[in-house]
């Protein structure tokens, strides 16, 4: 591979999936894209880059787009996000909506792991949930693990990383050396194929999104893009929670952390004052708030585009915000 | 220091097990069947149990039922760690008193997992 193939290579990943590519993974190329060439009939990977090469072939493309992604998850992934959904999220939820519809977004749902987690807590906590009922929608970019996810099969290794035993012993059926998760926990999940990169438009409003471990390997202008348009998927009042890696910090103020509850991040509108509408924030796409102020003086008519987002403590703290 | 009886009457799993522990910051104690480990037991009670299912003189079922007779005997978190891989075992073992269970092979990522679980990290 040359290096102009890798770049090609480094950029078309980008564009497809957001996926950053270093400059140092030759081998990772060579070990997860060999197979795909060899089953396309392909000698090398500089023929299979020829193939991707214009807008040749879509299947080709998506095979190795989906190769190049790392699809590691396990169930209750951290412990410690499925507790605050257990702990904090559903009393709110339970206080605040009465009864109704909650919607729940897993945002890479990779091989189901983390959807069904929320699934079984939901079930397990099946008495604290008042009136309300549960819509899980989890979508990957990935039809191969999305695939994996519907069928429910693990392998014994899967089922025992971060499954208490009850649970596999309740909701699972062991077919030879695989367990089968139990048809009353998949159909409380909808799969869909769905890109992080593309408008959520067609998505729906979601009380709760799970976006974990996917953001860590995007460059951080994709990662504040994605992340302030999760922010308009919400209500004022809805939660978001990254990985243990991932963090708002630094790329966008449209989510604040909630104290004390690592990885649980609040809608910013919500939590500046309570008086937002649900329409707001207009911060443009792509760009971090922080980094709006940071470059620019902020006019008066500014300030009153944004009242719910900023609170007026916060915003004579930004240099040159008032003057 | 956390304390963890390894439970097998292999001394390559011991062997394993130990080392994964350890790095785990483990104190570790060894047993090589029920019998000893009991006596074990009763001169001091760990916090852990990673318990094989057959073994000669006294297997791990017995060994588990016999533990929570003994006083302070319910305190250690047992996890069974065995090829016993089917419903029934798992079931009967719940049943006995274990507090989480290890189907072999194991690696580290399930030991920390599982010590996790009963909560010892
Ligand atoms: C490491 S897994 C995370 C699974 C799960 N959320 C967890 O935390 O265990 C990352 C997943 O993100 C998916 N992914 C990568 N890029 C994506 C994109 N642009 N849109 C949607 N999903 C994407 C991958 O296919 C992969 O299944």
């Amino acid at each position: 591979m040359t290096p102009q193939e890798y770049s090609f290579l480094q950029g078309f990943l980008k564009e497809k999936s957001g996926l950053v590519l270093s400059n140092d993974k030759q081998y990772l190329i060579e070990s997860r894209l060999m197979p795909i060439a060899r089953k396309a009939g392909l000698q090398t990977i500089s023929e299979l880059i020829g193939k991707l090469k214009g807008f040749g072939d879509r299947t080709l493309q998506t095979a190795v787009v989906e190769a190049m992604t790392t699809n590691e998850s396990f169930f209750f992934r951290d412990k410690t996000p499925f507790e605050h959904f257990v702990d904090t999220i559903v009393p709110h939820l339970v206080e605040t909506r009465k009864r109704g519809r909650v919607r729940i977004w897993c945002a890479a749902a990779s091989t189901g792991q983390e959807p069904y987690s929320l699934a079984m807590s939901l079930k397990e906590n099946a008495s604290k949930l008042g009136g309300l009922s549960f819509e899980i929608i989890a979508t990957d970019i990935s039809h191969e693990v999305l695939e994996k996810a519907k069928a429910g099969f693990y392998s014994q290794f899967e089922v025992q990383r971060g499954l208490p035993v009850q649970l596999l012993l309740k909701y699972f059926t062991q077919h030879g050396e695989m367990w089968q998760i139990a048809p009353e926990i998949r159909s409380m999940v909808t799969y869909k194929p769905f890109n992080l990169l593309e408008s959520f438009s067609a998505m729906g409003q979601f009380d709760v999104i799970f976006c974990r471990n996917v953001l860590i390997y995007f460059d951080q202008a994709t990662k504040t893009d994605i992340m302030q348009r999760l922010a308009k998927q919400m209500p004022d009042d809805g939660y978001l929670l990254l990985g243990a890696a991932e963090t708002v910090v630094g790329l966008t103020d449209a989510f604040q952390a909630v104290p004390g509850k690592r990885g649980l991040y609040c809608n910013a509108r919500g939590a500046a004052g309570k008086t937002a509408s649900p329409t707001q924030p207009k911060i443009a796409v792509g760009q971090s708030a922080q980094s709006n102020f940071g470059s620019r003086a902020l006019g008066a008519g500014q300030t009153v585009a944004k009242p719910s987002v900023f609170s007026s403590s916060r915003l004579s703290s930004i240099p040159g915000g008032r003057k | 220091m956390k304390t963890c009886l390894v439970v097998d009457d292999s001394s390559v799993i011991r062997k394993v097990a130990r080392r994964i522990l350890e790095d785990l910051d483990f104190e570790i104690f060894e047993a090589e069947d029920g019998k000893e480990a009991l006596e074990s037991c009763a001169a001091q009670m760990p916090d852990a149990v990673l318990l094989d299912w057959n073994m000669p003189v006294m297997d791990g079922l017995d060994f588990l039922m016999e533990l929570r007779k003994l006083e302070g005997g319910a305190n250690p978190k047992v996890i069974f760690c065995t090829t016993e891989n089917d419903v029934a075992h798992i079931a009967k073992a719940i049943r006995a008193g274990a507090n989480e269970y290890i189907m072999k092979p194991f690696d580290r990522d399930i030991v920390e997992a599982k010590l996790q679980e009963v909560g010892l990290i």
